[in-house]
C-alpha cells in the first residue's frame, strides 16, 4: 500500500505552518502511490490542533500523553519507529525545520530508509520516488531517487509550498502511546526567547539589509549613512550578525525575524532562502550585488548588478542632491 | 575531555558562476577556491574552547583530498592536537549517511566525551551527517547548537530554532553535537601555532585502513540515486538598472524619491 505519514509540527501550544504545507504535497504522491494520507500528530493535550489538521481533510492520528508536552528527538524516534512497522507507510514526511533536522537523519539509519533532507519538490514516476533539492545555496538543483523499499523518508523545506486551503473534516483517531516510560539520556529543560535589541525590525517602514558582501566592519558606515539619510533601520543576513557586524535581534530570516518594510534594501546578500523566507512581505525590495546569479534576484524589483562599495555612495550623494 | 571534531573543505561558491561538467554528473570545480566549511569552522573553536578549560585533546577528522590538508593543519594550529584524514574513492559521497558511517568508523573504536560537526555544509547543504554520525555510534546527540555547557558527566546544549527562540536540552555524555555558526568568535591561528602544526600528526586513511567494509558505504549501499543536476532559472520580474556605478546610483536615487518610496 502506498500510504503517506506526514509528522505534524507544534511549538509551545501552536501548530506549525509547515505542518500544513507539506499536505500540499502529501495527496498527489499519494494518489499516485495508490494510498492514503495520514498526519500523525505527538503532544498533550493537542484536540483543537488535530481538529485544525482535519479540517484539511486527512485522517489524523493522535497520540496525546504527558510524554510528548515538547518535542525530544528520542521520544519522536521511538514512536515513529514503532509506527513504521506498524503500519508500513509508503512515504514519512516531516519537515525541514530545527525540529526535522535533529530527528530525520537518525530514523533514516535506525530504519535504513531511503532519505532526501530539504526538498523543495516531489514526484512519483513509474513507482519511483524522486525529491527535488537544491545544491550550492541554490544554484543548481539536483532530482534524487529513492531506491525501492519498504518506506521512504523526505524532509520538506519550510515556506517552500503554499498551505492548502481547508477543504472538508478528515477523522481524528487517538492511539495509545508505542512509549510507555519517560527516556533519560535527552531532557527538555526549557525554552528561551530571543532577546530584544534596541530597534524592533519587525515594524520598520524602510529597511537597509547588509550581507557579508559588505566585506569588513569598516564599511559599515556606508550602510549607516544611507540609513540615516533615508530614515531606515539596519539588518542583516546571519553572515552579517555572525561577524558581529549587528547584533543578533537586527537578523532577517527564518531563525531570525520575519520583516514586512515598504522598502527593503539589501546589499551584499545572496538571497539564501533561509534569509528570504524572513524577507517575503517586504512591498519593495532592492538588491545590490555584483553576481548575476545570485538568488536574492528573483525577490527583487529594482536589480543592480555591480559592486556595492561604488554604488551605495554614490546613491547617498545622489539622495542628498534630490532630496535637497 | 577526549574530542573529535569533523570538518570539511568545502567551495566558496558565493560569488561564483557555477556551471555543470560536460557529463552534467557534477558541477566544474576546477575554478572554485576553497577552505573550511562556515559551520566547522565555529565547531573546531568550540572544541578548542572546551580543551582549554577542561584539558583534554582535540582530534580532527575530514574526509577530502590531499589538497585539504592546508585546511586541516590550520585546524591543528588554532589548537586541535591530531588529525585523521580520510580519502577513497569508494566511498558513495553523495550520500551523508554514507559518509557518516565512514565518519563512525575513524571515531567508534576510541573513547570519546563529545563528537563536533557543523550543523550544515555550505555546499550541499543537507544537515544530515552529524545526527546520522550520533545514532550510528549510537550517542544522543543535539542539532543546531549555539551554546554548549559542560557539567558532571552531562551537557547542557542550547538548540537554535526559528524565529530565534532557543530551547535548552540536557544529555548525557558521551554525544555528539551539531554546532551552529555564531556560537563562538573563531580565532586566528597565531605563528607559532602555525609552526607547532607541522609537527603534529596527521594520519591519512583508507577504508581498509579504518576497517570499514566497502559494502556498507559504496554506491550499492545508498539507498539514494542521484538521477539529474540542472541550472536552475532564476525567474526575476526585476527591473535591471544599468550603467557605471554613479549612472545606476543616479537613476535608483531618482526611482526611490520620485515613487515616494523615501
Ligand atoms: C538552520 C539555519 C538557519 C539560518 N537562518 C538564517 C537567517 O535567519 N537569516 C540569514 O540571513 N541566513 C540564515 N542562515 C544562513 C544562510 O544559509 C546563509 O549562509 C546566509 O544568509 C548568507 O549570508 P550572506 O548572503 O550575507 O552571505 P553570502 O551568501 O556569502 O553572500 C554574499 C553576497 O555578497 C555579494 N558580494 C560580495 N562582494 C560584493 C560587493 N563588493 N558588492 C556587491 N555584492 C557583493 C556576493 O556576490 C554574494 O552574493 C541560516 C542557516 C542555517 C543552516
Ligand atoms: C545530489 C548530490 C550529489 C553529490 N555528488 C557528490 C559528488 O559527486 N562528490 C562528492 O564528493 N560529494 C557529492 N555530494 C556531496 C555529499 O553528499 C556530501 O558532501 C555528504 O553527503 C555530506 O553532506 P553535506 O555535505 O550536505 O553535509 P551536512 O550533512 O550538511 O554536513 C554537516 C557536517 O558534517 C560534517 N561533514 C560533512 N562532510 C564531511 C566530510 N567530508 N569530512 C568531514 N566532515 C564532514 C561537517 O562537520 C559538516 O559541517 C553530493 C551531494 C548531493 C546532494
Amino acid at each position: 500500500m502506498g500510504n503517506v505519514l506526514v509528522l505534524a509540527e507544534h511549538r509551545q501550544g501552536e501548530l506549525r505552518d509547515i505542518s500544513i504545507e507539506m499536505l500540499a504535497l502529501a495527496p498527489s504522491v499519494a494518489e499516485a502511490l495508490g494510498g492514503e494520507v495520514t498526519v500523525l500528530l505527538l503532544g498533550s493535550g493537542v484536540d483543537e490542533m488535530a481538529g485544525k489538521i482535519a479540517g484539511h481533510g486527512v485522517k489524523v492520528l493522535v497520540v496525546d500523553d504527558p510524554l510528548f508536552a515538547d518535542y525530544n528527538s528520542d521520544k519522536y524516534q521511538k514512536v515513529l519507529s514503532a509506527l513504521i512497522d506498524e503500519y508500513k507507510p509508503r512515504l514519512v514526511m516531516l519537515g525541514q525545520t530545527a525540529q526535522g533536522a535533529d530527528l530525520a537523519p537518525a530514523l533514516a539509519v535506525e530504519k535504513k530508509l531511503p532519505f532526501v533532507p530539504d526538498i523543495i519538490g516531489l514526484e512519483v514516476e513509474e513507482g519511483v520516488i524522486k525529491a527535488t533539492r537544491q545544491l550550492y545555496s541554490g544554484k543548481v538543483n539536483a532530482v534524487v531517487a529513492l531506491k525501492e523499499a519498504d518506506t521512504g523518508l523526505v524532509a520538506v523545506r519550510e515556506a517552500a509550498f503554499e498551505a492548502p486551503d481547508p477543504v472538508d473534516a478528515g477523522a481524528v483517531e487517538k492511539i495509545d502511546s508505542p512509549l510507555k516510560e519517560d527516556l533519560d539520556y535527552r531532557k527538555f529543560v526549557e525554552y528561551i526567547e530571543a532577546e530584544i535589541g534596541d530597534v524592533d525590525i519587525t515594524q520598520s517602514e524602510i529597511l537597509v539589509g547588509v550581507g557579508r558582501g559588505l566585506k569588513e566592519d569598516k564599511n559599515l558606515p556606508i550602510a549607516e549613512e544611507l540609513a540615516e539619510l533615508i530614515k531606515a533601520d539596519l539588518c542583516g543576513s546571519r553572515a552579517a550578525c555572525d561577524a558581529g557586524w549587528l547584533s543578533d535581534d537586527r537578523q532577517v530570516g527564518t531563525s531570525g525575524k520575519t520583516v514586512q518594510p515598504n522598502l527593503y534594501i539589501c546589499m551584499g546578500i545572496s538571497g539564501a532562502f533561509q534569509h528570504v523566507a524572513g524577507m517575503k512581505g517586504a512591498k519593495t525590495v532592492v538588491a545590490i550585488n555584483k553576481d548575476p546569479n545570485a538568488p536574492i534576484f528573483a525577490e527583487a524589483d529594482y536589480a543592480i548588478v555591480d559592486d556595492l562599495l561604488k554604488v551605495v555612495p554614490s546613491l547617498i550623494e545622489k539622495l542628498k542632491e534630490l532630496k535637497g | 575531555m577526549k574530542m573529535f571534531t569533523c570538518i570539511k573543505y568545502v567551495p566558496d561558491t558565493s560569488e561564483a558562476e557555477v556551471k555543470l561538467n560536460a557529463e552534467g554528473t557534477g558541477v566544474d570545480s576546477s575554478r572554485f577556491s576553497y577552505d573550511i566549511n562556515d559551520a566547522d569552522n565555529y565547531a573546531v573553536e568550540e572544541s578548542v574552547l572546551l580543551k582549554e578549560k577542561y584539558e583534554g585533546d582535540v582530534t580532527v577528522v575530514s574526509i577530502g583530498p590531499k589538497s585539504s590538508d592546508v585546511m586541516i593543519r590550520m585546524a591543528m594550529a588554532k589548537g586541535c592536537d591530531r588529525a585523521i584524514r580520510i580519502e577513497d574513492e569508494r566511498i558513495a559521497d553523495h550520500d551523508p549517511l554514507m559518509v557518516a558511517r565512514v565518519l563512525a568508523g575513524a571515531i567508534k573504536d576510541q573513547e570519546f566525551d563529545l563528537v563536533f560537526t557543523g550543523c550544515m555544509a555550505e555546499d550541499y547543504g543537507q544537515a544530515v551527517t552529524g545526527v546520522a554520525l550520533a545514532e550510528i555510534l549510537g550517542v544522543p546527540h543535539a542539532a543546531y547548537v549555539k551554546k554548549v555547557e559542560v557539567e558532571d558527566g552531562k551537557v547542557k546544549a542550547h538548540r537554535e530554532l526559528e524565529g530565534g527562540l532557543r530551547e535548552v536540552v540536557e544529555i548525557s555524555l558521551p554525544a555528539v553535537l551539531t554546532i551552529q555558526t555564531g556560537i563562538n568568535e573563531p580565532r586566528y591561528a597565531p605563528i607559532r601555532g602555525i609552526r607547532q602544526a607541522q609537527k603534529k600528526e596527521l594520519k591519512v586513511m583508507n577504508l581498509d585502513d579504518l576497517g570499514v567494509p566497502v559494502e556498507e558505504v559504496g554506491a550499492d549501499a545508498s539507498l539514494v540515486v542521484l538521477e539529474k543536476l540542472y541550472i536552475p532559472v532564476v525567474e526575476s520580474k526585476a527591473e535591471i538598472i544599468e550603467g557605471d556605478p554613479d549612472e545606476k546610483a543616479e537613476k535608483l536615487a531618482s526611482i526611490l524619491v520620485k515613487g515616494g518610496l523615501v
